[in-house]
């Protein structure tokens, strides 16, 4: 039986056959398992392995180097509030400790309603409106104690749902074609090349034995 | 002061608010460098990066014309641009991805076209939600319109582009760390040589990784000829570049300005730009190239805006990211920060990058809390010294990928230019 759903299933499939290898679909499709739970679920992590023709270790072995990647649930919004230089030039301490004092957790921590989670983040890259501030990787644009207070009352109705999906959903464009240039030669290389791999590999077995 | 005239040669088109359409693309001259590439000869194509001395935008500045030439040849060969912006201060790349996504695929399609390339990757930072729907939007918009896929604009040249989302990891921007992590693994940085990518690359193939702004300038130098973009600049540093002005300053934000004859005192304070340090303060100093780069002060603010003339000062150009301090500025948090940066996004792989960035860190911490003691500055030079032997610029190597030896630039200029704040 399939965890994923038919649709992100499909959409899974999709994105393998994009790649020479499927392993390279991995973290792609570690998005999309967290667009339909929020974070990686152990099932999910056995099918991604099964789709990508890799072991479900390999998976989560991959998954917990990357900072977007969940084996633990997550809130339906995470909120990062951006530290590093230029945001701490203008004040990002302070308002941390200021979001930190609102949500009632400390950063890395979740809400016990399970609605926030809120993350101490490295420069997102959108350093001249500072303090910089992501929900569920939306810009939400330079925050102040008071408009971080209004975001969190917006988020909480509602009133955000069309710019912030809920946590998971990271891209809404779906690719409209699948590969059209002639893969006919790269087959061939790639064949090639794993023979010649192979016979290596077993040149350097015969030596050792 | 002396902005130059110097056209605006991937900004341009961002001042609409549809800067990000096919059609206001196809408006502006979109796509036609691409035609006009078609017609050339993919050598001839590559002759014209090549004489207009274009240096790569992300950050080791080498020629993009000297890399493609240095691809092995091979029956199968890939493209990969590096989306994945993360050193902080730097956001040139997030806006060029937002804002003019096709510019970026028609610089992928030229240069692939000139590489003889059939498939091209993106990676683009995970964090970038909005832009990789930009992007994917762009790239589904340019399949329709035959610019992409097979047999483009009925010229015989066929080329697919993925657009590949990263999870977050700062190493992952390092060329072989960005190939592993593209290979759906770890993002750990492979040991150069024998892995420089134009030999052995993705899956082993010989591949070109270049930066998101690099291939921006592609369009334009088809256009208008290598040596139009040879003739702005000078010396090595050719053609115009995206700095990211942040920090204290009244108008933070990505300015193109033409490399050389604009300098850092024209970046931080002219009204056009960064129009002069925030409020009544002055500048205390300013970090010229990305937080990997050792600090400036105020007497070198006439150094002109090029990768020879900064790199000769002691620092680096580096990602285009230029930071300014102000006088009220506390330099031991400044530096404390950083250092907790690299300790958080060390791959691990090396000892004295993944140890001694987090003792630097814990080190820093004290000092910052004023528990300092009387013999942590010798310590801290010591600790830096066994990452980066000398402590010097350019600076050493004892680990697998720049990422360690980066890690003593800010707490070695702190000391240098603000001992007393240290005590
Ligand atoms: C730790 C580290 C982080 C890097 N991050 C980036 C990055 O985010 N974007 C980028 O284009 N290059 C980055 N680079 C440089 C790349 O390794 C590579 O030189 C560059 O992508 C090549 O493109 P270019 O020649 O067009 O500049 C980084 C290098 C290191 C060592
Ligand atoms: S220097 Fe640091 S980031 Fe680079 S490979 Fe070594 S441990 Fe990883
Ligand atoms: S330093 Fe905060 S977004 Fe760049």
């Amino acid at each position: 039986m399939s965890h994923l759903t038919a649709d992100i299933r499909t959409r899974a499939e999709e994105l393998v056959a994009l790649y020479p290898e499927p392993r390279s679909a991995l973290i792609p499709l570690c998005h999309l398992a967290q667009e339909q739970d929020g974070w990686l679920r152990p099932e999910a992590i056995s099918e991604v392995a099964e789709l990508c023709g890799v072991t479900a270790a390999e998976v989560r072995g991959t998954a917990t180097f990357y900072d977007m990647l969940h084996v633990e649930p997550v809130g339906t919004y995470a909120v990062a509030v951006c530290t590093n230089i230029a945001c701490l030039l203008g004040g990002a301490l302070e308002l941390l400790e200021h979001a930190e004092a609102t949500l009632g957790v400390r950063a890395g921590g979740t809400t016990p309603d399970g609605v926030f989670t809120l993350h101490e983040a490295e420069c997102l890259a959108d350093c001249d409106k500072t303090p910089c501030v992501q929900v569920n990787h939306r810009y939400v644009g330079a925050q102040t104690p008071a408009s971080f207070d209004a975001l969190v009352e917006d988020l909480r109705a509602g009133r955000m749902s069309d710019t912030v999906p809920t946590h998971g959903t990271l891209v809404r464009v779906r690719r409209s074609v699948g590969l059209q240039a002639d893969k006919g030669a790269i087959e061939t290389e790639r064949a090639t090349v794993a023979q010649e791999q192979a016979a290596r590999a077993a040149a350097a077995g015969e030596k050792k034995a | 002061m002396a902005i130059t005239d110097a056209p605006k040669i991937i900004t341009a088109r961002l001042g609409y608010d549809d800067s990000f359409t096919l059609e206001r693309y196809l408006a502006t001259g979109g796509y036609t460098g691409l035609r006009k590439a078609l017609t050339m000869t993919p050598e001839a194509v590559a002759a014209e990066v090549d004489a207009a001395s274009l240096l790569g935008r992300g950050g080791a500045g080498f020629p993009a014309g000297r890399k493609w030439s240095m691809l092995r040849k091979n029956p199968l060969t890939y493209l990969v641009i590096n989306g994945d912006e993360s050193e902080p201060a730097t956001f040139k790349d997030h806006m060029l991805i937002e804002g003019d996504p096709h510019q970026i695929l028609e610089g992928v399609l030229i240069s692939a076209y000139a590489l003889q390339v059939t498939q091209a990757f993106i990676y683009l930072r995970g964090e970038f939600a909005l832009g990789l729907e930009r992007l994917q939007a762009a790239l589904n918009e340019a399949y329709a319109h035959g610019a992409v896929g097979s047999n483009i604009f009925d010229s015989g040249f066929s080329l697919d582009i993925v657009v590949h989302p990263g999870a977050g990891a700062y190493i992952c921007g390092e060329e072989t760390a960005l190939l592993e992590s593209l290979e759906g693994k770890r993002g750990f940085p492979r040991i150069k040589p024998p892995f420089f990518p134009a030999a052995i690359g993705l899956y082993g193939e010989p591949t070109v990784v270049n930066n998101v702004e690099t291939m921006a300038n592609i369009p334009w130098i088809v256009n208008n000829g290598g040596a139009a973009f040879a003739a702005l600049g000078a010396g090595r540093s050719t053609g115009t570049r995206l700095f990211a002005l942040a920090g204290h300053v009244r108008n933070p934000g990505n300015y193109e300005l033409e490399m050389v004859k604009t300098t850092f005192r024209d970046l931080i304070y002219a009204p056009v730009l960064g129009g002069g340090i925030r409020g009544s303060n002055t500048l205390k100093a300013f970090i010229p190239g990305g937080v990997s780069a050792p600090w400036f002060g105020p007497d070198q603010v006439d150094l002109p805006l090029g990768q020879d003339e900064v790199g000769n000062a002691g620092s680096m150009l580096g990602s285009g990211s230029v930071v300014v301090m102000d006088s009220a500025t506390c330099m031991v948090r400044a530096a404390w920060r950083i250092t907790k940066f690299f300790s958080r996004e060390s791959c691990g792989q090396c000892t004295p990058c993944r140890e001694g960035s987090g003792w630097l860190e814990r080190i820093m911490y004290r000092i910052e809390n004023g528990d300092g003691r009387e013999e942590d500055l010798d310590l801290l030079m010591d600790l830096c010294d066994n990452i980066s032997p000398g402590v010097a610029w350019p600076p050493q190597q004892t680990t697998i990928c720049v990422l360690g030896p980066s890690i003593p630039s800010s707490i070695a200029s702190g000391i240098r230019m603000f001992r007393d704040e240290f005590l």
